[in-house]
C-alpha cells in the first residue's frame, strides 16, 4: 500500500512525535507513506471566503501532486486534513474556485477534486482494518482508560469531511479498542478546545481547554489522545487539569512495539 | 441604518443567504465561545440581513470566533453563520492598515512549545 503523505508545517517542528511515530507504525504495517516533494503549509485554517483563491493554492498544489503520483493523499494533522479536504471539496463543487485556481496556476490539465484525501485514522480503519490492526498489536495497552479527543477539525463540517458521524463518532474509540485499551465515552470529545484563541486571548484558550480536559478526567480518563498539535499544546500548556495528552500515533507505535525505533 | 454596498459585499464574500435563517438560535446555543462574544452567531446573521453591519465590524466578537464549525455543522437551515463572521472580519482586515495581528506582536507571545500551527492560523484569521 503506497500513499502520498502531507505532513504539514508543525509535524516538522513542534509535533515531530506525531510524524515519526506515524512513520514507524506505517512501516510496521507495510504501508508506504511517500512525503510529497515541495509541499507548502496549508495555512492552518480553511479560508471560508468565496472570493479567496491564493490562500487555497498550497492545498491545491498538494492535491494535484498526489493525483499526478496516482495515489491517495494521507494527512496526519487535524488542521491540515480539514484544510486540504475542504479545499478539495471546493475544487470539485465550486466552478468559480476551480477556474480561478486553474488560471492562476496556469494548469495544463484542470483539477476538479480527483484526489482522495484520507486521514491516517481513516487509513487504519478502512485500508488496514481495525480487526487486522488488533492482530498486529504486540504490546496491548490493556486496562488503560483513554479519552478520544476529536476536537473541532477532524469531523466538521460533516457533509464535507465525511469522516465519521460528526455528533456521535466511533473511529477513535474503535482505534483505542484495537490497541487493547478502553475508550472513555465523554461529552466534550467533539467540543472545540479554543486553541485558535491562544495568541488572541489566552484566557479564552485556558478556560475552554480546562473545561474539555476536566470533562475527560471526570469520566475516568487517564490519558487523552488527539491528532491535532494545537489541541495537544492547548490541552497540556493552557489547561489547568494535569491530564496527560498524547498523539494517537505514539500509542499506535507503542502497541505495535516500534516506539523505541521511531 | 442600512448599508447596502457593505451588505452586498459581505454576502458575496461569504456566499451566505441570511434570509434562509428561521431564527431558531441553535448556532448561538451551540457556540463554545458564546460567553465571550458581544454579538453572538445568530446576531451576525440577523444584523447582516438587516444591513446593520458597522457595529459588528467594531466588535471584539470578530476576534473571538474560534472557527470550530459548530454553528456550521448544526444549523438546520445550512445558513452557516461562521462564514458571515469571517466575511465581516475580512471586510475589516482587508482595509488598508486593518490588520488585527502584526508580525511584531508575535515574539512576545511565543513560548518553547507553541506549535507553528497557532501562528500560521492566527495570521490567516487576523491579517491580510
Amino acid at each position: 500500500m503506497t500513499y502520498s503523505y502531507y505532513p504539514g508545517c508543525t509535524l516538522k517542528t513542534k509535533a515531530k512525535d506525531l510524524d515519526r511515530y506515524a512513520r514507524a507504525s506505517a512501516a510496521a504495517l507495510g504501508i508506504e507513506l511517500r512525503e510529497l516533494p515541495d509541499w507548502q503549509c496549508c495555512g492552518g485554517v480553511y479560508p471560508m471566503a468565496k472570493d479567496e483563491i491564493a490562500t487555497k493554492l498550497s492545498s491545491v498544489r498538494a492535491l494535484i501532486a498526489a493525483r499526478d503520483a496516482g495515489t491517495d493523499l494521507v494527512t496526519m494533522c487535524s488542521a491540515c486534513h480539514n484544510v486540504l479536504k475542504q479545499v478539495n471539496h471546493d475544487m470539485a463543487a465550486d466552478e468559480n474556485v476551480a477556474a480561478k485556481a486553474a488560471n492562476y496556476m496556469k494548469l495544463d490539465e484542470p483539477y476538479r477534486g480527483e484526489t482522495k484525501v484520507i486521514h491516517f485514522l481513516e487509513l487504519l480503519r478502512d485500508e488496514v482494518g481495525f480487526d487486522e490492526l488488533k492482530k498486529r498489536v504486540v504490546k496491548p495497552l490493556t486496562g488503560v482508560k483513554i479519552a478520544p479527543y476529536y476536537g473541532c477539525l477532524l469531523l466538521r463540517p460533516g457533509r464535507v469531511m465525511g469522516f465519521d458521524d460528526p455528533e456521535n463518532p466511533v473511529v477513535i474509540e474503535n482505534f483505542i479498542r484495537a490497541l487493547g485499551a478502553t475508550p472513555v465515552i465523554w461529552a466534550m470529545r467533539n467540543e472545540c478546545c479554543g486553541g485558535y484563541a491562544t495568541l488572541e486571548k489566552k484566557e479564552i484558550a485556558e478556560k475552554k481547554a480546562t473545561a474539555v480536559a476536566d470533562n475527560a478526567l471526570a469520566n475516568g480518563a487517564q490519558l487523552m489522545i488527539t491528532a491535532c498539535p494545537l489541541c495537544l499544546y492547548n490541552l497540556t500548556k493552557n489547561a489547568q487539569s494535569g491530564l496527560p495528552v498524547k498523539y494517537f500515533t505514539e500509542l499506535l507505535a507503542e502497541a505495535l512495539g516500534v516506539k523505541e525505533d521511531a | 441604518m442600512e448599508n447596502t454596498n457593505l451588505k452586498e459585499r459581505i454576502l458575496e464574500i461569504s456566499g451566505v443567504n441570511p434570509r434562509k435563517c428561521m431564527k431558531c438560535g441553535k448556532c448561538s446555543a451551540t457556540c463554545p465561545n458564546y460567553d465571550e462574544m458581544e454579538y453572538h452567531p445568530h446576531q451576525f446573521v440577523d444584523m447582516v440581513e438587516k444591513g446593520n453591519i458597522e457595529p459588528l465590524m467594531a466588535s471584539e466578537s470578530l476576534w473571538t470566533c474560534l472557527s470550530c464549525f459548530a454553528c456550521v455543522e448544526r444549523c438546520p437551515r445550512s445558513v452557516e453563520p461562521a462564514k458571515l463572521i469571517e466575511a465581516v472580519r475580512l471586510a475589516v482586515i482587508r482595509a488598508q492598515g486593518g490588520n488585527h495581528l502584526k508580525p511584531q506582536d508575535i515574539p512576545d507571545k511565543l513560548d518553547d512549545e507553541l506549535p507553528q500551527q497557532a501562528i500560521v492560523s492566527a495570521f490567516r484569521k487576523y491579517s491580510k
